[in-house]
């Protein structure tokens, strides 16, 4: 492939959180890891940044009626 | 609060050891009841499976009638039966494998890769294995001969045009070992093949077949009874019959009826076999009847709840209740009741209400036992009520009722209503409250329910009112909205020309509650626009353009700065809640644009909306039904001027339209970026349609202005078109104009003949009248070629919107469905019934949309107007 896909303009920005990050979100939210939204350990957007499973990508994305929002999902 | 998780779920064969371990006693005899009318020991009704009589205990687990959910019992088989259910899987089995070894018809090498691809788990390969063994003639194992096997449906098996019987089925499918058949998809840890061939058979509980004692005394059995009777019955004759050394023959045919009855007692819609019939000659309700379909357990119990406490009737428009309110019709007052809770406060009128009521009170004790409040001891209850008691009474006016009609698509499908009790056997609805609901009155049926506890009732109350759900929760703006005639009332009524005398100002302002009379506007003569007022909140500021005056401006009646001083008083200014000019219509009223009632139903507490909505309807049907508003053929006609517009408009398109054929022709045409000279003609084409009605439409809409704008005003069509509530200038030219070009999904009509649409027209010919131009209109009538090209776009828009209701309604459905335990948690995050996340924020911007102006949450302009103004 002749272009990086977090290049591209459809792609959100994806990085790892912290370990501390990740507890401080998860006891703002009151859950487990688990209840959070998942996403693939291979997909094309987060596989440069080498994830393990249970890592918490931080994804910032544009949105209509926010401008820009904020999502976190867990690697697996 | 205890939560346990569901790991998973598997769903497994009864074991036939299982089936005799769980068995409360074996069934031995037919008979159910003996002599004096006790259950038989043995039988179907042995005590021993089950209680459904109060007042007797069960006898295997001693508990009574509501706590003993009823034992399973048995029957032993005198000889095997074909489960119908599996006939079509030992039919495969059978094919697969051999009659004498039982081995798979593979050879060794064969199997062995299955096995690898396998892994040891059980999967299911018996399309591939059958597929190989088809034309298998000589087992490669044991190397005898494999025969032809034939499924007769759905039980009789054939093994080369042999009848074979379930005993040898069952000893060749015992053959078949615990490895070979994990290939075909079987756990042999937890079913093996001869089990579909069983030999014992469960008898349910008898309080899943209860039976009903009729009023002349006669036991009327269940249908499952009926069934496990007659299986009984002639496997005790087999029974005797084989012990008696009869003849093959015989003993064969009792075995075939054996096995019509249990197929029958699973399913009684078997294909192939004759349904079993009741002695009246309906056919019987067997196990899988009772669950499967519409009427079947599933769907018919236990996803349809039905409740109590509910009414349902057709709808009635009513103009003169609240929208807040719905009449409610004495019959459904008297069966609907409420508890309520006896007071120091509401003490005596409990007792009046006890006193005075004919219809059905009930009176509940502190200790929670009711009692009926009857003539004989009515006296006695009045002494014994007191605080801590509570009284059922019948529905009256002011209790709070849910309203709901389906299908059931948004939240706003169900509202809160304040009862008021009217004659009558219609539930009367304010018509200003259809467009939540999505009702009319062409025969609508609606449901109401009542709240039973306080805390239904105050939640009703607080979230559920229908004036506190003016703006729709979906798009932020106005939903509950008047329409048609309240809109044309309110054209009528504010029209300049309208003079009320001081009579008739009175009464119209009395019915508003106005007691009070202002000093007249017009010389003696009050103005609509002065009535109209007293519906505002004095406060009120606006000023914009009606939907009228944007009519005006574009018929070149008004110029394009036309405000305040607008000659026909179409400019809207309302200063400190006075209509100093403007005429009211769709513009300040309609569902969704509206202005008034957008600024009302935001900027004020709900009952000034509500007030404002009781109001308008008294206003607007009283002056309908004095003026009237009607229609007559003669205002569709047009004028000498405007059919000579109408020729001259149509000569030139005709024109025009030779003029591109000929460009198209010699491909001189100009093509449109992006199409083919093909598209872009029909393009060209269609547009000369559109531009050529659009030409005469304005001229016909600018004739028939002076129905309303002349002293003499006279409401019609006109009039409901100039006010949006009903009625376009296209119906207007639809009718005394031209219909103009015909289209089939955006284009003219193509498909048809061979390159024409009727086999009148010349082949190839693309002019305009051959590709579906009606120059005709509804007041003339059509040529039969104009007919024709109608119909086809006609017959489009009857397509569509069958399929897109269909389709629509399907998807909405499933994605209802889907959305329906997803939730915003007080933090703002969306969770599932789960607790897993689906949004950080609502919306992502944690907006509500019912809190935004037609989805914007903050609308800058206003804000920065506000501050400047500095308000």
């Amino acid at each position: 492939m002749d272009f990086e896909i977090k290049d591209h303009y459809l792609v959100p920005e994806h990085v790892l959180i912290r370990k501390e990050k990740v507890e401080e979100l998860m006891a703002g939210l009151g859950i487990r890891k688990e209840s959070l939204p998942r996403i693939s350990k291979v997909d094309p957007a987060i596989k440069l940044l080498k994830p393990k499973k249970g890592d918490v990508v931080k994804i910032i994305r544009d949105s209509i009626t926010a401008g820009q929002t904020v999502y976190y999902r867990i690697v697996e | 609060m205890l939560m346990k998780k569901i790991g998973s779920v598997e769903f497994n064969f009864l074991t036939p050891e299982l089936v005799r371990k769980m068995s409360a006693i074996e069934i031995t005899t037919p008979e159910t009841y003996d002599k004096d009318g006790f259950p038989m020991e043995g039988g179907l009704m042995d005590p021993h499976l089950g209680v459904i009589n109060p007042g007797i205990r069960c006898k295997t687990c001693g508990q009574q009638m509501r706590q003993c959910s009823g034992h399973f019992g048995h029957l032993e088989l005198e000889r095997p039966i074909v489960h119908s259910e599996f006939g079509k899987k030992l039919e495969l089995l059978m094919q697969a494998t051999c009659k004498e070894c039982g081995k798979i018809l593979l050879p060794d090498d064969q199997i062995a890769k299955l096995k690898e691809m396998s892994r040891g788990r059980t999967v299911d390969y018996t399309k591939k294995i059958v597929l190989k063994t088809k034309d298998v003639k000589k087992c490669p194992h044991c190397k005898g001969e494999h025969g032809k096997m034939l499924l007769d449906k759905p039980t009789n098996f054939f093994y080369d045009k042999e009848r074979i019987y379930p005993t040898q089925i069952r000893e060749w499918v015992e053959k078949i070992t615990n490895e070979d058949i994990k290939l075909f998809g079987y756990n042999p840890e937890r079913i093996r093949p001869e089990w579909f061939i069983p030999t014992v058979l469960q008898v349910p509980p008898i309080t899943i077949r209860p039976s009903i004692t009729l009023d002349s005394g006669i036991k009327s059995e269940d249908d499952l009874t009926h069934k496990l009777v007659d299986i009984i019955r002639i496997n005790l004759r087999l029974k005797d019959n084989i012990e008696a050394g009869a003849p093959q023959l015989i003993i064969e045919d009792l075995w075939d009826l054996l096995q019509y009855h249990v197929t029958t007692y699973f399913d009684n819609n078997t294909a192939g076999v004759p349904p079993a019939k009741h002695r009246s000659g309906r056919p019987l309700r067997t196990i899988i009847q009772r669950l499967k379909g519409k009427k079947g357990r599933f769907r018919y119990n236990l996803t349809g709840k039905r409740v109590n406490h509910a009414a349902r009737s057709i709808i009635v428009p009513d103009p003169y209740i609240d929208i807040s309110e719905l009449g409610v019709p004495e019959d459904a007052a008297k069966e609907l009741t409420v508890p309520e809770f006896v007071t120091e406060w509401n003490l005596a009128n409990v007792k009046t209400q006890i006193k005075e009521s004919t219809a059905h009170v009930y009176i509940i004790r502190p200790n929670g036992t009711r009692r009926k409040v009857t003539e004989e001891n009515r006296e006695e209850i009045l002494k014994e009520v007191d605080t801590g008691y509570r009284i059922e009474r019948n529905l009256q006016d002011g209790d709070i009722v849910l309203f709901n009609r389906q299908p059931s698509l948004h939240r706003i499908s169900m509202l809160g209503h304040k009862a008021r009790i009217l004659p009558g056997k219609v539930f009367r609805l304010n018509p200003i409250v259809c467009a939540p609901y999505n009702a009319d009155f062409d025969g609508d049926e609606m449901n109401c329910h009542v709240p039973q506890t306080e805390e239904g009732k105050v939640e009703a109350k607080r979230l559920m009112m229908v004036r506190d759900h003016i703006i729709s929760p979906r798009y932020g703006a106005p939903i509950i909205a008047p329409k048609e005639d309240i809109v044309s009332g309110a054209f009528a009524l504010t029209i300049p020309q309208t003079k009320f005398t001081k009579e008739e100002a009175m009464r119209l302002l009395y019915s508003m509650g106005v007691t009070e009379l202002p000093k007249p506007d017009l010389g003696k003569n009050y103005s609509g626009r002065m009535i109209f007022s007293h519906t505002l909140p004095k406060d009120l500021n606006l000023e914009y353009d009606s939907y009228t005056h944007k009519i005006l401006k574009k018929a070149g009646i008004c110029e394009e700065d036309c405000k305040e001083n607008c000659k026909h008083g179409a400019y809207v200014k309302i200063v400190d809640g006075k209509l100093v000019s403007g005429i009211i219509d769709s513009a300040s009223l309609s569902e969704g644009k509206g202005i008034i009632i957008d600024t009302i139903a935001r900027n004020y507490p709900s009952e000034v909306i509500e007030k404002f909505y009781h109001n308008l309807a008294r206003l607007t049907s009283h002056i309908l039904t004095e003026e009237g508003m009607t229609a007559s053929l003669a205002e569709f006609d047009i004028s000498e001027n405007a059919r000579a517009i109408k020729k001259r408009v149509l000569s030139e398109t005709l024109r025009k339209g030779e003029e591109l054929v000929e460009k198209y022709k010699k491909e001189t045409l100009e093509i449109i970026p992006g199409r083919t000279l093909d598209e872009s003609f029909e393009i060209y084409m269609m547009r000369l349609g559109t531009e050529a009605k659009e030409k005469v439409e304005i001229e016909i809409m600018k004739e028939k202005l002076d129905y309303v704008l002349c002293e003499k005003v006279i409401f019609n069509t006109i009039a409901m078109i100039l006010a949006k509530s009903r009625g376009s200038a296209t119906n207007l030219m639809n009718i005394g104009g031209f219909w103009g070009q015909a289209s089939v999904r955006e284009g003219r009509p193509k498909k048809g003949f061979d390159k024409r649409l009727i086999s009148s027209n010349e082949k190839g010919d693309v002019g305009i009248h051959a590709g579906g131009f009606i120059e005709s209109n509804f007041l003339e009538g059509m040529t039969p070629k104009e007919y024709f090209y109608h119909s086809m776009g006609g017959r489009q828009g009857e397509v569509d919107t069958g399929v897109s209701t269909k389709v629509s309604g399907y998807l909405y459905r499933r994605l209802a469905n889907s959305l329906k335990d997803v939730l915003a948690a007080p933090d703002g995050t969306v969770r599932t019934a789960a607790n897993n996340i689906v949004q950080y924020t609502y919306g992502e911007d944690g907006v509500f949309p019912k809190n935004t102006k037609r989805g914007v949450g903050v609308d800058v302009k206003e804000e920065y107007a506000k501050m400047k103004s500095g308000n």
